[in-house]
């Protein structure tokens, strides 16, 4: 929360513009889209499909040059003009943002213990000690039971919780979620959720997730929305919700 | 945290089968060098058979195996006097048809003198010939047996001893019998036809013929002088053993040899094209996992590791599925096949650097796998 109380943003995006093609085929995916995400925020970016949601979040997870802006990740600048600032964008993903997917996409090799220390171990931690830690995670998330089980042997739920147990394995403070409920029923949808917002207020860490699923509207702290490439902030009935800590900056151009 | 090993225990149901059809195809290649290599082992073996250093034959041929030579069998006296021969010894060579437990067996019958050069190099049971007339030596893989009686022509001959090994550069099995039975075999003819001689006043011909005079020389003679002395008798023709061994693989076998050679080659080809595919199908059914691994910050060379780990863990299983099962099946085979340690290696050598080819196709494959593509359904 420290962060929050210093008004510095863990995500901040400087009029991020994003276009394939050039001429008559151009298309403008992103145009000058400003954000700023908190520390403890979980924050929904909703939009149409082909709003732009997926490059939005493509260029926060460092994954897609922008065409233009500047972007910080926890308070470095990545992105200036456009252009890439570190040149090793994988280890700035390994050290700096989790991912979580639509489908878990847990490595089917691997039982759910080394799906979560695989992570930590590219990170150069020890295997036992990654092993450790990973048998941590698994139990914050109350997935520890199932620890030694492959991923075809895990319900959905269970499988998501894994996959959260990866993106927090290196303690990122930057969360990427595309689309984490769309393979859940909504009782499953919901204890998702509820774990991500545990995670976001106890670890301090921004969460930004790609969704269409209504019933989880109520979970976000701050809904975003993606029309023709132009950000717009969704009206929600319950802002009341530590309104002093989930300060969300957005601004269009 | 070994991606490779991991990746192929839990699927390795599936690749061991790959690995065990892997290791038929190139059971299939060491098969077929195998018997490349025995087809120029068997060309040569009859010609090695009597260790000697010079062959005397009929002037202006190549005999006695890539052309017909026909000489006097007296001839062995003259080369024995040679300056620098040490031992000579007529010899002849027929092939014959003969039945025998109710089915056909072909011979290839070599007649040769019993105290002079031209026998079988090594007896392994029984005993040489020892009587004049209707003793033989036969090749083991005739499926004849030690006092085993057989007829050839007119006469029944009795086995004596065995030896191995000994095939012509057809395939057929080697017996070896005195030179005066082999002449009787190679020249009487049925009464019907000899009468018909007779009649005609054609009877009165020698039969002292032979295919070849085979000479020993003494360790400090040059082959090359003593061919050229017998050459310049003129009405015969001589060849070093070298010379002999150069015609039988140039000639003799060489448009088999070179017909097994391209197949091989063929095969070889075949088998890293499949090899390829296989890894390369291995890779592109892991591209959403590459994806994931390289979105979750895992390094090139995490991946790079993963693929060609698999892709020589294939090669190596696979080669010595095939090594092994042509090593136990080897024997049998119609024709020889003869697998040198040499070529198991290079065939080795060759299959390693095929699989890491094609994990460099794999490698490629997966290094341009946007990470992006990780997102999303």
């Amino acid at each position: 929360m420290t962060d929050a109380k210093t008004n510095r943003p863990l995500v901040r995006l400087d009029r991020i513009s994003k276009h394939f093609g050039e001429g008559e085929t151009r298309v403008d995916a992103l145009r000058n889209v400003s954000l700023d995400v908190y520390p403890g925020q979980v924050v929904a970016l909703l939009g149409p499909s082909g709003s732009g949601k997926t490059t939005l979040l493509n260029v926060i997870g460092c994954i897609l040059d922008p065409s233009s802006g500047s972007m910080e990740l926890d308070g470095e600048a990545v992105i200036e003009d456009g252009q890439w600032l570190r040149p090793n964008l994988r280890r700035l993903r390994l050290d700096k943002i989790g991912f979580i997917f639509q489908f878990h996409n847990l490595i089917p090799f691997l039982d759910a213990t080394d799906n979560v220390a695989l992570v930590l171990q590219l990170a150069g931690a020890e295997a036992a000690t990654a092993r450790a830690r990973a048998v941590e995670l698994l139990d914050y998330l109350e997935v520890g039971h199932r620890r030694s089980a492959m991923p075809a042997k895990l319900s959905g739920g269970e499988a998501q919780r894994v996959a959260i147990a990866r993106a927090l394995a290196n303690r990122p403070r930057i969360i990427l979620a595309d689309e984490p409920t769309a393979a859940l029923d909504s009782k499953r949808a919901g204890i998702v959720m509820d774990l991500l917002r545990k995670v976001a207020v106890e670890q301090d860490a921004a969460i930004i997730a790609v969704t269409h699923d209504e019933k989880i509207f109520d979970r976000f702290d701050s809904i975003f929305s993606l029309r023709d490439g132009r950000l717009e902030m969704e009206e929600r009935g319950d802002d009341q919700r530590e309104p002093d800590v989930f300060q969300c900056s957005k601004s269009v151009s | 945290m070994n991606l490779a090993y991991r990746d192929i225990r839990h699927n390795l149901g599936r690749f061991l089968l790959t690995c065990i059809g892997l290791g038929l195809l190139l059971g299939v290649v060491l098969a077929m060098i195998g018997i490349y290599r025995g087809l120029v082992v068997e060309a040569l073996t009859i010609a090695r058979a009597p260790a000697i250093d010079l062959w005397v034959v009929e002037a202006n041929t190549r005999g006695p195996f890539a052309e017909a030579s026909r000489i006097p069998g007296d001839l062995r006296e003259a080369v024995a006097r040679i300056a620098g021969v040490s031992a000579a010894g007529s010899i002849t060579y027929q092939t014959v048809e003969t039945e025998h437990r109710s089915g056909k067996l072909r011979l290839y019958v070599i007649g040769y003198e019993p105290t002079r050069p031209g026998g079988p190099p090594q007896v392994i049971a029984g005993r040489e010939i020892a009587r004049s007339h209707y003793e033989m030596v036969a090749d083991r893989s005739t499926g004849l047996t030690l006092g085993e009686r057989i007829n050839l022509g007119r006469n029944v001959f009795t086995v004596v001893g065995l030896t191995h090994h000994q095939v012509n550069s057809g395939g057929d099995p080697a017996v070896y019998i005195t030179l005066p039975d082999a002449q009787k075999l190679q020249f009487d003819l049925a009464p019907p036809a000899a009468r018909v001689q007779l009649a005609r006043g054609a009877s009165g011909s020698s039969r002292d013929i032979v295919n070849a005079v085979v000479a020993r020389l003494q360790p400090n003679a040059s082959p090359d002088a003593v061919a050229e002395t017998v050459r310049r008798w003129k009405h015969l023709a001589a060849i070093t053993q070298e010379g002999q061994e150069l015609i039988l693989t140039r000639s003799l076998v060489d448009r088999a040899r070179r017909q097994i050679g391209l197949f091989t080659s063929l095969l070889l080809v075949v088998s890293a094209v499949i090899i390829a595919l296989i890894i390369y199908t291995m890779t592109m059914e892991k591209l959403k996992q590459i994806a994931t691994l390289k979105l979750i910050g895992a390094p090139d060379r995490t991946i790079i590791g993963m693929i060609v780990q698999q892709a020589l863990a294939l090669g190596l299983i696979g080669f010595a599925i095939g090594a092994t099962l042509i090593a136990n099946i080897k024997d049998y085979f119609p024709r020889r096949v003869v697998l040198e340690p040499d070529n198991v290696l290079i065939l080795g050598l060759i299959v390693f650097a095929v699989c890491l080819f094609s994990s460099g196709l794999g490698v490629r494959a997966a290094l341009r796998v946007d990470p992006a593509t990780a997102l999303g359904g």
